[in-house]
């Protein structure tokens, strides 16, 4: 299986993709956990997409080195492991770089192992791959992640706290809406942000839709 | 028979079991060795950021100390962390910059809203009050419950709350508790929070089971924290 997509041409599609067409939360819904619980500051979205990123990356690129090494009875337990050491790697890092950091986050660093855009990358990808264009793909996934979860957590910021960053941007007299920090506001900007991706996305295809009636109209006569 | 059976397609031959198991095992390795070695590499500056974190708490709950020194409080007293001839519970001290003691930093906790809420709080003997706190852990509700940290009105009644002891040194003289907002009437009595009741009252509760138990055994050494300059 391996040697059927091992030589696909990179492409900027490559990269691409993770970010728009294929982005895991606007997109294909995966990693809701931490897309919900830790997106209640700008920060707090940023580190957790910044160390999803880097343990997507990391345990991708050794999947794709060993890709021919591990048997297909094992494949899923070994990726486990290997996505488990670098969430261990990331947990003991961020803990070392930042204490505030490392509490905000809590709990959802090590449980950035059950995330299953990063085993679904693993599988689906990295394991198909060579090393080069899973590195890419891999970093457009996360970057994709990352932006969604920064689309996340700069509204609900914005909108409960009216900070950005933690600085101030409506001034004393805007009431914060609470509501936006607590779970049901992740909810509900989410849904706003899913519904505002399907109406892009539906508008493009009507676009290009219409751009291929004319074009037929235009050969007939 | 023999040409049907001679079309179908081979089934793979299965992995030998030394195969997976040795793979598996040689992941398991390298993973091991990788978390041990970044443990290693990093404990210097998790334990580095800890005592910073720990110092600057221990500086923000006690006004005017600029240097903080460990001490373990035994049965036969109160020794410098380094000299204690046993074990007992650390109390951190704060010092001004002549060297003067400014009073105690004591950990408290209790349960909130959402979690088990942690505080440290600073202890002047020279007014028997409380005249800082500051939350080390907390999960309350963002917005509601974490004005335990945020309302500067709430923050404003530990400035000097009142934990004096009883004329026979047993306990508190008056029992710490958290009232209604704006309800306040002495000197140990906590403003509490409208929306956050909770936490406001679980952080007056935990002050006073703390003052109550450990303030007590601490009276008879303040001196020895002041020979300790």
């Amino acid at each position: 299986m391996a040697a059927k997509t091992d030589n696909n041409p990179i492409t900027m599609d490559t990269f691409l993709s993770g970010i728009w067409k294929e982005n895991p939360v606007f997109v294909m819904l995966l990693g809701m956990c931490p897309v919900l619980a830790v997106t209640n500051s700008v920060a707090n979205a940023l580190a957790m997409g910044l160390a999803t990123t880097f343990v997507l990356l990391c345990s991708n690129a050794l999947i794709s080195l060993l890709r021919h090494h591990i048997p297909k009875e094992v494949r899923i337990a070994a990726y486990i492991v290997i996505i488990a050491t670098f969430v261990t790697v990331v947990d003991y890092l961020i803990h070392a770089i930042s204490l505030e950091v490392y509490n905000a986050l809590g709990a959802f660093i090590q449980l950035i192992v059950v995330n299953c855009m990063i085993l679904g990358r693993a599988e689906a990808f990295a394991s198909r791959h060579r090393l080069s264009s899973t590195l890419i793909n891999g970093l457009g996934m996360g970057v994709g992640f990352t932006i969604a979860l920064l689309c996340l957590g700069s509204v609900r910021e914005l909108l409960g706290a009216g900070t950005l960053l933690g600085f101030p941007i409506f001034g004393e007299a805007f009431e914060p809406w609470v509501i936006m920090l607590l779970p049901p506001g992740g909810f509900f900007v989410l849904g706003a942000w899913l519904l505002l991706f399907a109406w892009v996305k539906e508008r493009q295809i009507k676009r290009s839709a219409a751009a291929s009636v004319g074009e037929a109209a235009v050969n007939a006569r | 028979m023999s040409s049907s059976a001679s079309v179908q397609p081979q089934k793979p031959k299965p992995t030998s079991s030394v195969k997976l198991i040795t793979t598996l095992g040689l992941i398991a390795l390298f993973s091991g060795l990788l978390v041990v070695s970044v443990f290693e590499f990093t404990k210097p500056y998790i334990a580095e950021n800890q005592r910073i974190a720990l110092e600057r708490a221990v500086l923000e709950v006690i006004p005017g100390a600029v240097e903080r020194r460990d001490f373990i409080l035994t049965d036969e007293g109160v020794f410098p962390k380094d000299q204690a001839p046993e074990s007992g519970s650390i109390i951190h001290a704060g010092f001004d910059e002549a060297g003067r003691f400014q009073g105690v930093a004591l950990e408290a906790s209790g349960r909130g809203y959402a979690d088990v809420i942690r505080v440290l709080y600073g202890y002047d003997p020279s007014c028997q009050c409380i005249v800082g706190m500051t939350v080390l852990e907390s999960r309350e509700t963002p917005g509601l419950g974490d004005k335990i940290e945020t309302d500067p009105l709430f923050v404003a009644n530990f400035e000097r709350l009142d934990a004096r002891l009883a004329a026979d040194g047993s306990g508190l003289a008056n029992r710490i508790r958290t009232v209604d907002p704006g309800a306040a009437e002495q000197p140990w009595e906590i403003d509490g929070i409208t929306g956050a009741t909770i936490s406001a009252e679980a952080i007056g509760n935990m002050l006073n089971r703390s003052a109550d138990s450990v303030l007590p055994e601490l009276a008879p050494h303040w001196a020895a924290f002041e020979q300790n300059n």
